[in-house]
């Protein structure tokens, strides 16, 4: 019966604990969450653009609008995108039957959508950072409460299933590289959010009740913003890291190159990351009076700045530099992967060495425009990298592959659009525009022309971002079968069916390498 | 000649152990920040001079009283729970169920037992949650620590039904349950001595 198979299709969707649906089920709304961000972030841009007074929005909208801006981008896009290619992937390229607490993550992905909907219910009834509706606020930071704990539910799911399930013969270091970031990533994620949950949880509670210690709805912004900010964004970029250095041997037919310094460049940024939120939720005992006092003030200054700006980006160029020694004497072959991977990991790079600059407070760019151009790289690059890992690993996922033609000029595009949506953002800070103000605002210099390009790198995104969902979607739906191995590939995942069945894998695979599926070609079919 | 069939999947390592320590690391940057959080802002509170104590901060207002024998019980209660659990480890591994049942069933008495206490210590120190910062973040805070003892309780009866209903094929969630008192107990004592003691 038609009908019956329809709905029992449809209550699959929202009953299935399977971890190829649940992901999907992320990654489909990560889309959806990215494009709403990328119209708001666009309707921001152009209100900056002529500062004389407000055109489309007033200036109690405006800082909602700004405020549901980043929330979507990074909360409702490109986590949800990360997460849902994470927990799609790794069990089948740890050779897993299933996701370890596989309720657990898909309850996780319910509760994640209840509470990102919420949140932006309540910013739309003026309840975000700052808005002037007390039992919106109350929602906001309710809603935020739940929404944190059903992305923490997915990490502990994804970081037992990266300790626990691994095929046999799978140390943790003989893991992908992108199950190992993956785990990085989710333990990343794992220690932060509870700090994250526990500041939360005092802001409605004083909130609610008593308004006394952290300064009201005002106060939002200056005790959980850290979250939507660098380094804390970083996070995020970490599981595709992994996919970086999974793809990037693929396409040039070779192996990585200094595989163990992949592993220590991903755990570096993991580090760097737990740190920062560390710092943010309580002063550090070496910026204390007298801790370095027979050292000197110089170190006592640059220990904490070090470990906070400059090694997550030492961590990346370790990436960078990984993916570039094993592409030295390869002939890569130019796919939609590599394409999104490079742009997006350069992006990655911008975002975090501007970040560095922000951190020197002698630049005085604190309270400028000039951290929404840093955030702007590394969200837009990881949503880059986020694409390249759907071109990647969609064929797996959905059994049809998806056109190289198409899809590498809105690499391309999409580049071009972060490079606008950051670079005049950080010139304007330069130039003193503030952060968080629409209008109203006067610097020497052509601020017109900085808003303008910076909405022209806004559109320019959504654009490719838009045109890139529709082509995934049709050609997931339509396109020409990808058979199990598209790429030629060396991990587990690919020594599966396209799609993979609701088991993974019909037999157990011993590995006996960090290669197991090249592995089984060599010796006909035998691993290990 | 017949291929032979492929072998099971290996047992997952220990998956609710592992999760358990996971999250209960989890729950340590949850309580561990939540304390931050309350020492940052009780180190910017003005100093105030007391008769018994000379200049102190001015953090907990004059007038509440923490009761003391209540916040020490809780603390004593926890140290207990921890016997108790491992006590149902122990017995778990030899498939002594009644000694096993035992243990889980005072695990759970003396985990609501320190439960009691908390309800008890709201009660008696009368702190109003409209009051101020210090009222507001104490409700915050020990309201959070009693949600974990009640997610320590819950997760208990889970474990002693199946241990109990399946044998010491599930030994591994009794485990799991004690290493989750062991962070519940380390977690108590940190709230007891920066919210009972220092104050």
């Amino acid at each position: 019966m038609p009908e019956s198979a329809s709905t029992s299709s449809v209550a699959n969707w929202f009953t299935s604990a399977d971890h190829k649906v649940v992901g999907r089920l992320f990654i489909g709304s990560g889309f959806v969450g990215f494009l709403g961000g990328l119209v708001l972030a666009v309707l921001v841009a152009f209100e900056r653009i002529d500062a004389e007074g407000y055109q489309l929005l007033d200036k109690g909208a405006g800082s909602q609008v700004l405020a549901a801006a980043r929330l979507l981008l990074t909360y409702g896009g490109v986590v949800p995108m990360v997460i849902g290619l994470v927990i799609a992937v790794v069990p089948l390229q740890l050779g897993s039957r299933s996701l370890a607490f596989s309720r657990t993550a898909a309850s996780g992905f319910w509760m994640w959508l209840t509470g990102l909907g919420l949140a932006i219910a309540s910013i739309i009834g003026n309840g975000g950072p700052g808005g002037g509706e007390a039992e919106m606020v109350d929602l906001y930071l309710a809603s935020t409460v739940v929404m944190y704990l059903g992305l923490g539910m997915v990490a502990l799911s994804v970081a037992v299933t990266a300790l626990t399930s691994r095929a046999p013969g799978m140390g943790l270091l003989r893991a992908p590289m992108f199950s190992w970031a993956s785990l990085v990533g989710a333990v990343t994620l794992l220690m932060a959010l509870p700090a994250l949950i526990g500041t939360t949880i005092y802001l409605y509670v004083d909130h609610r009740y008593a308004r006394a210690g952290f300064g009201g709805n005002y106060g939002i912004g200056d005790w959980v913003g850290w979250s939507l900010s660098q380094p804390f964004t970083y996070v995020l970029a970490i599981p595709v890291l992994g996919f970086v250095l999974d793809m990037v041997p693929v396409m040039g037919r070779t192996r990585l190159a200094q595989r163990t310094a992949g592993n220590v460049a991903v755990g570096v940024v993991g580090v760097a990351v737990i740190t920062a939120v560390v710092h943010s939720t309580v002063t550090l005992p070496w910026e204390g009076d007298g801790f370095f006092s027979g050292i000197g003030d110089k170190i006592a200054d640059l220990l904490p700045f070090a470990l906070l700006n400059l090694v997550p980006l030492l961590g990346l160029l370790g990436v960078l530099a990984t993916a570039v020694l094993t592409l030295k004497s390869a002939k890569p072959r130019v796919a939609a992967p590599l394409a999104f991977g490079v742009l997006g990991l350069l992006m990655i790079l911008l975002g975090a060495a501007s970040h560095v600059l922000y951190a020197i407070e002698d630049a005085g760019l604190r309270g400028t425009i000039y951290e929404a151009g840093s955030y702007v790289a590394v969200t837009f690059g990881t949503a880059m990298l986020a694409f390249g890992a759907v071109c990647y690993w969609g064929p797996k996922l959905w059994g049809r592959t998806i056109s190289d033609k198409a899809a590498i000029p809105l690499a391309l595009l999409a580049f071009l659009g972060t490079v606008l949506g950051s670079i005049p953002y950080m010139i304007a800070g330069f130039a003193d525009q503030p952060a968080g103000a629409l209008d109203e605002f006067v610097y020497d210099g052509p601020q017109e022309f900085w808003n303008l390009l910076t909405t022209a790198g806004f559109v320019l995104t959504l654009l490719s971002a838009l045109a890139f969902v529709a082509l995934a979607a049709r050609s997931f739906t339509e396109g020409d079968a990808a058979g199990d191995d598209p790429w030629d590939g060396t991990t587990l995942e690919w020594a599966t069916s396209s799609p993979p069945p609701a088991d993974n894998f019909s037999d157990v695979i011993v590995v006996g390498s960090d290669h197991p599926l090249a592995d089984m070609k060599n010796n006909s079919g035998k691993v290990g | 000649m017949h291929a032979l069939p492929p072998a099971p999947q290996p047992a997952p390592r220990r998956q609710l152990f592992v999760g358990t320590g996971l999250a209960s690391a989890a729950g340590v940057m949850l309580i561990g920040g939540m304390l931050a959080v309350w020492s940052q802002l009780r180190a910017d509170a003005p100093t105030r001079f007391s008769e018994r104590r000379g200049a102190i901060k001015d953090w907990m207002p004059a007038d509440i009283v923490v009761p003391e024998v209540a916040a020490n019980m809780m603390l004593i209660a926890f140290c207990v729970v921890c016997v108790m659990a491992q006590w149902a480890v122990y017995s778990a591994k030899r498939d002594d169920r009644q000694h096993a049942g035992m243990a889980l069933g005072m695990t759970m008495l003396m985990g609501l037992a320190a439960l009691n206490a908390q309800i008890f210590i709201w009660t008696q120190m009368g702190v109003g949650v409209r009051d101020g910062a210090f009222h507001s973040m104490f409700y915050a805070l020990t309201g959070t620590m009693a949600f974990l003892v009640i997610a320590g309780l819950v997760y208990t009866a889970v474990a002693a039904f199946r241990f109990l209903g399946r044998g010491n094929s599930d030994v591994s969630i009794v485990s799991a349950t004690a290493l989750y008192w062991y962070f519940i107990t380390a977690a108590f004592t940190a709230v007891w001595f920066v919210v009972y003691v220092q104050k």
